[in-house]
């Protein structure tokens, strides 16, 4: 299959500060991938590098097979919804429609009238006057209308309330069926990503931590509770992603190709959320304490 | 037609859980043979998840024989599920009834039973396994 996503040691730097380094991702088509991260992890950055806004600092990154914003068949190729679904607020949604059709030569004003109306948006209406949901549909409309073959959203549901949030990818999963694209969303709460997303990519403190199919990382990853032990005692293919002991207990999560056939350990699985948050926390937990790493 | 749900503190993924409804509906008869599965578009639709999250659950449901997809109609099922007949299991439940019984008069309280039951499930299928 195709990447739509190709990157190879990408990096960016901000005067001495590197937002996103080393980043190496081969993203299949026909997916909807989900880019998770504390704020201020880098997913802005690596989304604004993949539509051409941000130009790499090091390494090289492709999308759908070319560089980024390199003609314009390649935008034409590539939807972005930017942070906070931005619209023109004097604008009413008839004119954000008319200007999607200027702006873009694959429009199709069929799917563009017909989202509106199921919507039930009035086209007279002024962007400024719309709700929060309202606006995030609007450019969601606008960006599935000149039918891209990604599609791109940062944060496009942070801001929104639980029933609009519903809303909002119900409407995205039900064009993901209609147009056969390819989506990546970011969101700092894996839970918004868990059902829409069969790709995930796990963000933190500038750097990949880890990136693979849903399936395969639920897969891979177990939570394994028992009698305390040293987790450095392990066998060799199972990789400590978070660890915790009592004076009797220890509990981990490990990452593993292989079947985990102990029988000192209880072994379940690791929901989605724990799995992320393992991955967080095991970043913030290194950045705090080096010393300790060096007593060890 | 029915209707599905997901329970997204369970820790079982949703496709899984999705299969889980279709088998559990042909169980109870809410689903028979002919029967129209929601179309992947109505299940996306309603619970925001991805499509591929569907397909997969309904393909898999195709592998086990249970449903069958007619390319632009949608997925129909094609069987219920055998799982005995009332005269079967009538009696089994009556055995059942007896046995649970049986272990409360030992004192023994409904966590402790559905424990027992689970670890000889478990251990009577691992032994079959053996066996095969």
């Amino acid at each position: 299959m195709t990447a739509v996503l190709k990157a190879q040691g990408l990096g960016r730097r901000y005067r001495r500060r590197w937002a996103l380094s080393d980043c190496t991702l081969d993203i299949p088509a026909g997916q909807v991938v989900g880019l998770v991260g504390p704020n201020g992890a880098g997913k802005t950055t690596l989304l604004h590098l993949a539509v051409g806004l941000l130009q790499p600092t090091a390494g090289t990154i492709e999308v759908l097979g070319d560089r980024p914003a390199a003609s314009p068949a390649q935008l034409a190729r590539v939807g972005f919804v930017a942070q906070d679904a931005p619209t023109y607020s004097g604008l009413t949604v008839a004119d954000h429609l008319r200007l999607g059709a200027h702006l873009n030569p694959g429009w199709d004003a069929a799917t563009a009238s017909d989202r509106i109306e199921r919507l039930g948006l009035d086209p007279r209406q002024r962007a400024g006057k719309l709700s929060g949901g309202q606006r995030a549909q609007l450019a969601l409309t606008l960006a599935l209308a000149k039918k891209p073959e990604l599609l791109l959203l940062d944060e496009p549901v942070a801001s929104l309330d639980p029933l609009a949030r519903r809303e909002f990818l119900q409407g995205l999963m039900e064009a993901v069926v209609d147009q056969g694209l390819s989506v990546v969303l970011s969101s700092h709460l894996v839970a918004d990503l868990e059902r829409v997303c069969d790709y995930l990519i796990v963000l933190v403190a500038s750097r990949v931590q880890i990136a693979g199919e849903v399936e395969h990382l639920r897969a891979t990853h177990h939570l394994l509770t028992g009698p305390r032990r040293d987790p450095a005692r392990l066998p060799e293919d199972q990789h400590v992603i978070s660890a915790s002991h009592t004076d009797r207990q220890t509990t981990l999560t490990v990452r593993t190709e292989a079947p985990i056939h102990d029988p000192a350990w209880v072994v379940s699985p690791v929901g989605l959320e724990d799995l992320v948050l393992a991955y967080m926390s095991r970043t913030a937990a290194d950045a705090r304490r080096p010393e300790l790493e060096v007593q060890r | 037609m029915i209707e599905f749900h997901l329970d997204a503190h369970s820790g079982v993924a949703p496709y899984l859980q999705l299969i889980h409804q279709v088998r559990q509906a042909l169980r109870l008869d809410l689903l028979s043979e002919g029967d129209q599965l929601p179309t992947v578009k109505d299940v996306v639709g309603r619970l925001a998840i991805n499509p591929n999250t569907v397909l997969k659950a309904y393909r898999e449901l195709e592998y086990e024989g249970l449903v069958a997809a007619r390319p632009g109609l949608g997925t129909f099922v094609t069987r219920t599920l055998g799982d005995g007949s009332p005269a079967t299991i009538a009696p089994l439940r009556r055995e059942l009834q007896r046995w649970l019984a049986k272990a409360r008069r030992t004192g023994l309280d409904d966590e402790s039973i559905e424990a027992l039951m689970l670890t000889t499930f478990r251990s009577a299928t691992e032994g079959e396994e053996n066996i095969a």
